[in-house]
């Protein structure tokens, strides 16, 4: 890279200002210059930078919709990474400040932002150390972006580990009656999956050699910049021809070329009776599904989401869980694909476990926002699913579009629950603010009291639930069918699953916002909406009713980079898994196939 | 050597050696033992009393970091091209009981540097107070000095020395409380130990000096591999391991490396927090070095320029076998005792009261973080030489970055200790509320120790994990390598618990009623101690290339 061409790359500023700009506030609010006392001003600071923050990602994404295109837009259609900043860090490692969009990342990135806008909007009834809670939030803020557009597995790492703190100290500080108990148990859990993740890149680190990939794979990647032209080009390829030690790299897009080879290093390399890859997929894959996070290691969640604050509550269910799935799919299917051919049952099965053991927890739950948190757990099941059968689907007739289907539904189930889960734990939160009690026993009468309010939390608890014409509806629907091509068993069980949604949401609707009249605690309390709150209720039930009824919109997006890789992969499964020796699940897999066709 | 020199000769050569070669590679060390002379004659004459010890020993130490930046500066640094030339120089002094190679040039840098912030330190903190700074001062460099020769030492002999001359100025500093029965008692318990541990590493020493009939190290390699290849009777190869375990044992003491760490947290509680930063800093980096030393003096043949080493290294290249036996014995003695120390400083920590205690520990499990990157070092030796360089780099780096995390620790900890009268965990409660910047900067340490990004303790952790998973796929030791890894994630996480224990109660829990309303702001000379010591860890957590750079220098010494 040259240094003239570094700093004037078009895409380095959008990016770089949505990831950074939260921290640089949070950096700025923190000065002694900033008195604590100015409460208000703050806020509105907070308020503001997440406010710009969404704009930004706006003016990348929407313009799209209307054909505009410019350095630094998205373009519809294209598959590709998008926006790509690649700036040297350390150059002894070749760790990269590489960043980018595609058509995976972007749509997250707009719901990081809008969820960042809407919490800091939710933040206004906390008033215990305003100043130390606005600074830990934007730190949370860029940690999360930073997170979706790393496409460096060390700065992708960098910005993980970036969240932990402040959300331990979010939670522990703010938080309920037991929020130590639940700061230290969030931490525990995320920092031992990290770890786990921290090896695996380092595995695959010293196992990979850019010298494997073509000239073609290694423009892809960014390895070498697409922007090089000619003698440049030349120079900087030539330089992979004639090294003479392996060439290691921590760049995604390359380390997905180089697990996708047909002499793939990862699959050859043996470590204690498995190859190298199946350690770094299970690794990786123990690290993310803590975060979605799936049964059996989902018992940080319940704690953590009930005793946070509502706003963070909000960014916990609508934008950390999806970093798990996100993981999932950008870094352990590409990366390991063999693995995760092989392992299919493995994350299909954990998908399907916690649907229905979410379902059922949150059926049982007295307290509502522990409902709440266990219909994510259910609700990320379908995450799982529609992740895991994209390879799944592989030993029968490499129907690329039935993974495709998966994935997508899986995709557009991350984002509606972004919105329907953010939304729910939102309408909790307003009424605790009022009775301070969750007890769903306790409720009752809640349209009575507050009509407007009751309307939108219906609103939202039904796109939960996944009523056609909602935005939970399209992402179930997907995934399930998906599911049947790879095993009806499953199918099945998943659609059955959506009754025990549907109960345990109509029961917590009945119990709450239905009867008579409110007998509980603090009646008195119960004010009709405030103009903040329906601020913030207002565009989640739009987007809610926009995305269920225009899914178009956001399969725009979503579409052309999921087909793309599904499609690269079912191609590597033909070149690799038809080779002749087809492992034992494969074969398993095609002779159940063919049973089943019969 | 030469049979046929006369005396003359012998004297002209080993002058020209002295003055010619090794006194300008000496420098460093000269000019803090001229410092010492000098804050010693300040308090003998009436004329220089009024003049504050802690200036001279700044001014002289200042010289020293001068000389020792330049001879860092001074090592030759290869191109990217030829890859192995970076850093790769060996030059014997003194006939070669020392040796001065970049890692040498690095760990005394270090030394310096550590000095030149940590004089500042003890000033701002108030211990030592003036009337005993004359005598503090020369004891801490007295200490340094016997460092600096740790690092550099080429000979067993030398090695005792060093370790001695290191370690008694360190017993006197540890009762330098004079009024306290806890300060007292840490330097006894010290003394005590520290002279068991040091006359078991002499009796190693004589028995690998009475087998191999030489204390030279690249001579002993050489030795060890033509006895063990020779093939050796069971009983010398018997006395041989015993005689590296007696060494290990001083090593270890020095390491505070388990099972020989029991003085170190007693010395951490008794003494002065000034004193624990001194120990858990600049001792670790020299005992670090010195184990290198000896890890890789017995087990490599130095392909140095001295006609011992060129012995050596034919030998190795003919009978290999010896020095790969030897290796072994090193990674394993290495590997397991680094096991042990981390997990078991890790757990003990849990339970720690005491702030000065608590890092203690983590000074111990510190230690064994950086002797699994040693044991990686030492594994890949024959099998990966560049691995074998990157995991030095490794513990060059950790060292560099270990330095600010925990000198910046035991700041915290005096200056609080000045505020609030207290050294238990329990008395930081709620500190967030009166004074937050202190707080933040504890955090930054504490979260740099545990080994988060974006700080600086996560890359050094980041390069001793990738130094062990260079030794997997190399295939050397990969058995104890894999278990290491394992150990190493596993403490990381549980090492959790107890630095965040710390900040919990800094921020969580209420302030006590009782507390003396002494405020610690941030705008003050021991505020901006603490920053200058908390602000690299944050910028070295993101730029990291240039210490890398110095520590990849050290490296080359492997090559």
């Amino acid at each position: 890279m040259s240094p003239t061409d570094t700093l004037t790359q078009p895409a380095l500023w959008p990016l770089s200002a949505i990831v950074f700009l939260p921290a640089l506030v949070a950096a700025f609010l923190s000065l002694p210059i900033v008195p604590k006392a100015r409460e208000e001003f703050i806020r509105w600071t907070t308020l503001l930078t997440t406010a710009v923050v969404f704009v930004l990602s706006l003016w990348m994404a929407v313009p799209a919709l209307f054909g505009a295109t410019g350095p630094a837009q998205f373009r519809l259609g294209d598959p590709t990474m998008q926006a790509v900043v690649k700036l040297p860090w350390i150059e002894s490692f070749g760790i990269e400040y590489l960043l980018g969009v595609d058509g995976i990342s972007l749509p997250l990135v707009v719901l990081t932002t809008f969820l960042s806008m809407l919490a800091a909007a939710a933040s206004w009834p906390i008033s215990k150390h305003v100043k130390a809670y606005h600074v830990l939030f934007l730190l949370l803020v860029t940690g999360m972006l930073g997170v979706f557009v790393s496409l460096d597995f060390m700065l992708f790492y960098v910005f993980w580990e970036v969240m932990l703190l402040p959300m331990y100290f979010l939670i522990g500080i703010w938080g309920g009656p037991r929020r130590e108990y639940a700061a230290i148990k969030f931490f525990l859990y995320t920092l031992f999956g990290s770890v786990l993740m921290l090896l695996a890149i380092l595995m695959l680190y010293f196992t990979s050699d850019l010298r494997l990939l073509s000239d073609e794979q290694l423009v892809a990647a960014h390895v070498v910049s697409p922007s090089l032209e000619g003698v440049a080009r030349s120079t900087a390829l030539e330089a992979f021809r004639t090294a003479d030690r392996p060439l290691h790299t921590f760049n995604i897009l390359a380390l997905a070329q180089i697990g996708q080879l047909p002499n793939s290093p990862f699959a050859a390399a043996q470590v204690w009776g498995m190859s190298l890859e199946t350690w770094a997929f299970l690794l990786l894959l123990i690290g993310f599904v803590i975060k979605v996070p799936v049964v059996p290691v989902h018992t940080w969640l319940p704690d953590a989401h009930v005793e946070a604050p509502t706003p963070i509550s909000m960014i916990l269910a609508g934008v950390l869980l999806k970093l798990g799935g996100y993981g999932i799919l950008r870094i352990c299917y590409p990366i390991c694909p063999g693995a995760g051919l092989s392992l299919a049952w493995l994350v299909c099965g954990l998908g399907v476990v916690s649907m229905v053991y979410g379902a059922f927890a949150a059926l049982a739950q007295k307290d509502f926002k522990r409902m709440v948190a266990y219909s994510s757990v259910s609700h990320m099941g379908y995450v799982m699913l529609g992740l895991g059968v994209w390879s799944a689907v592989a030993g029968q007739e490499y129907r690329w579009e039935s993974w495709a289907q998966g994935v997508n539904g899986a995709m557009f189930q991350m984002l509606a629950h972004g919105i329907s889960s953010a939304g729910m734990f939102f309408m909790v939160g307003v009424l605790y603010d009022r009775v301070h009690h969750r007890n769903l026993e306790e409720f009752g009468g809640i349209f009575g009291r507050m009509p407007v309010y009751s309307g939108l939390a219906i609103a939202v608890f039904f796109a939960g639930l996944g009523l056609p014409g909602l935005c939970g509806f399209i992402g179930e629907v997907l995934v399930t069918l998906s599911s049947w091509n790879y095993s009806r068993g499953l199918a099945a069980i998943s659609a059955f699953t959506v009754i025990l949604t549907a109960a345990y949401i109509l029961w917590a609707i009945q119990r709450v916002y239905l009867g008579a009249e409110y007998k509980g605690p603090h009646g008195d309390h119960l004010t009709p909406i405030t103009p903040r709150e329906l601020a913030i209720a207002t565009p989640l039930v739009f987007f809610a009713i926009l995305f269920g009824v225009a899914p178009q919109i956001l399969f725009n997006y979503v579409t052309p980079t999921v087909n793309r890789q599904v499609e690269t992969l079912a191609d590597w499964t033909r070149r690799v898994h038809d080779a002749p020796a087809v492992p034992a699940v494969a074969a398993v897999q095609q002779e159940t196939a063919a049973q089943a066709a019969r | 050597m030469n049979q046929t020199m006369n005396l003359g000769s012998l004297i002209t050569g080993s002058l020209n050696d002295t003055l010619a070669v090794s006194l300008p590679l000496f420098r460093t060390e000269l000019c803090l033992a001229a410092t010492i002379v000098l804050v010693l004659l300040c308090r003998m004459l009436p004329v220089l009393r009024r003049l504050d010890a802690g200036l001279v020993a700044l001014g002289g130490v200042c010289f020293a970091l001068w000389f020792a930046w330049n001879d860092l500066r001074g090592i030759p640094v290869g191109g990217v091209s030829s890859g192995a030339a970076t850093g790769a120089m060996r030059q014997e002094l003194f006939g070669g009981l020392l040796v001065f190679d970049s890692l040498t040039a690095y760990i005394r840098f270090l030394l310096m540097g550590f000095l030149v912030l940590y004089i500042p330190f003890t000033k701002a903190s108030g211990i030592p107070d003036h009337e005993d700074g004359a005598d503090f001062y020369s004891l801490v460099l007295g200490a340094t000095l016997g460092m600096c020769l740790m690092a550099s030492a080429n000979h067993l002999l030398m090695v005792f020395m060093a370790v001695e001359m290191a370690s008694v100025p360190s017993y006197a500093l540890a009762g330098l409380l004079k009024g306290r029965k806890a300060s007292s008692e840490a330097a006894l318990k010290y003394a005590v130990y520290g002279a068991g541990a040091a006359g078991i590493m002499l009796y190693g020493i004589s028995l690998l000096a009475g087998l191999l009939g030489t204390c030279h190290l690249p001579s002993m390699a050489a030795e060890l591999s033509r006895v063990v290849d020779a093939g050796a009777t069971s009983g010398s190869v018997m006395v041989l391991a015993l005689g590296g375990l007696m060494v290990a044992v001083g090593l270890a003491f020095k390491l505070s490396a388990v099972p020989f760490h029991f003085w170190c947290p007693d010395v951490f509680e008794g003494a002065a927090a000034e004193i624990g930063g001194f120990l858990s800093v600049a001792s670790k980096a020299a005992a670090v070095a010195l184990l290198l030393r000896i890890c890789f003096g017995l087990g490599v043949s130095a392909t140095g320029h001295d006609a011992a080493a060129a012995i050596g290294a034919t030998l190795a290249e003919t009978h290999g076998s010896g020095l790969v036996a030897t290796r072994h014995f090193i990674v394993a003695l290495v590997g397991l005792m680094a096991a042990v120390t981390c997990t078991l400083g890790n757990l003990a920590a849990y339970g720690q009261t005491n702030m000065k205690r608590l890092l203690a520990y983590s000074t111990i499990a510190h230690a064994g973080y950086l002797m699994m990157a040693v044991a990686a070092a030492v594994a890949m030796v024959g099998v990966d030489p560049a691995g074998s360089r990157d995991a030095v780099s490794a513990v060059a780096f950790y060292l560099g970055t270990y330095l600010f995390m925990n000198l910046g620790a035991f700041a915290i900890v005096a200056f609080l200790r000045n505020n609030l009268r207290s050294e238990e965990i329990e008395s930081y409660a709620g500190l967030v509320r009166s004074s937050p910047g202190i707080v933040i900067a504890t955090g930054v340490v504490l979260v740099s120790l545990i080994g988060l990004p974006p700080l600086a303790g996560f890359w050094a952790k980041f390069l001793v994990f990738s130094s062990l998973i260079q030794a997997i796929t190399a295939g050397a030791e990969r058995p104890l390598m894999l278990v290491l890894l394992v150990v190493g994630g596993i403490n990381t996480v549980i090492s959790l618990f107890y630095y965040l224990r710390v900040l919990k109660v800094m921020t969580f829990d209420p302030p006590p009623a009782d507390r003396p309303s002494g405020e610690f702001s941030l705008v003050s000379l021991p505020g901006a101690i603490v920053t200058a010591l908390v602000v690299p860890v944050v910028v070295l957590g993101i730029f990291w290339s240039g210490l890398y750079a110095c520590a990849q220098l050290a490296g080359a010494f492997a090559s």
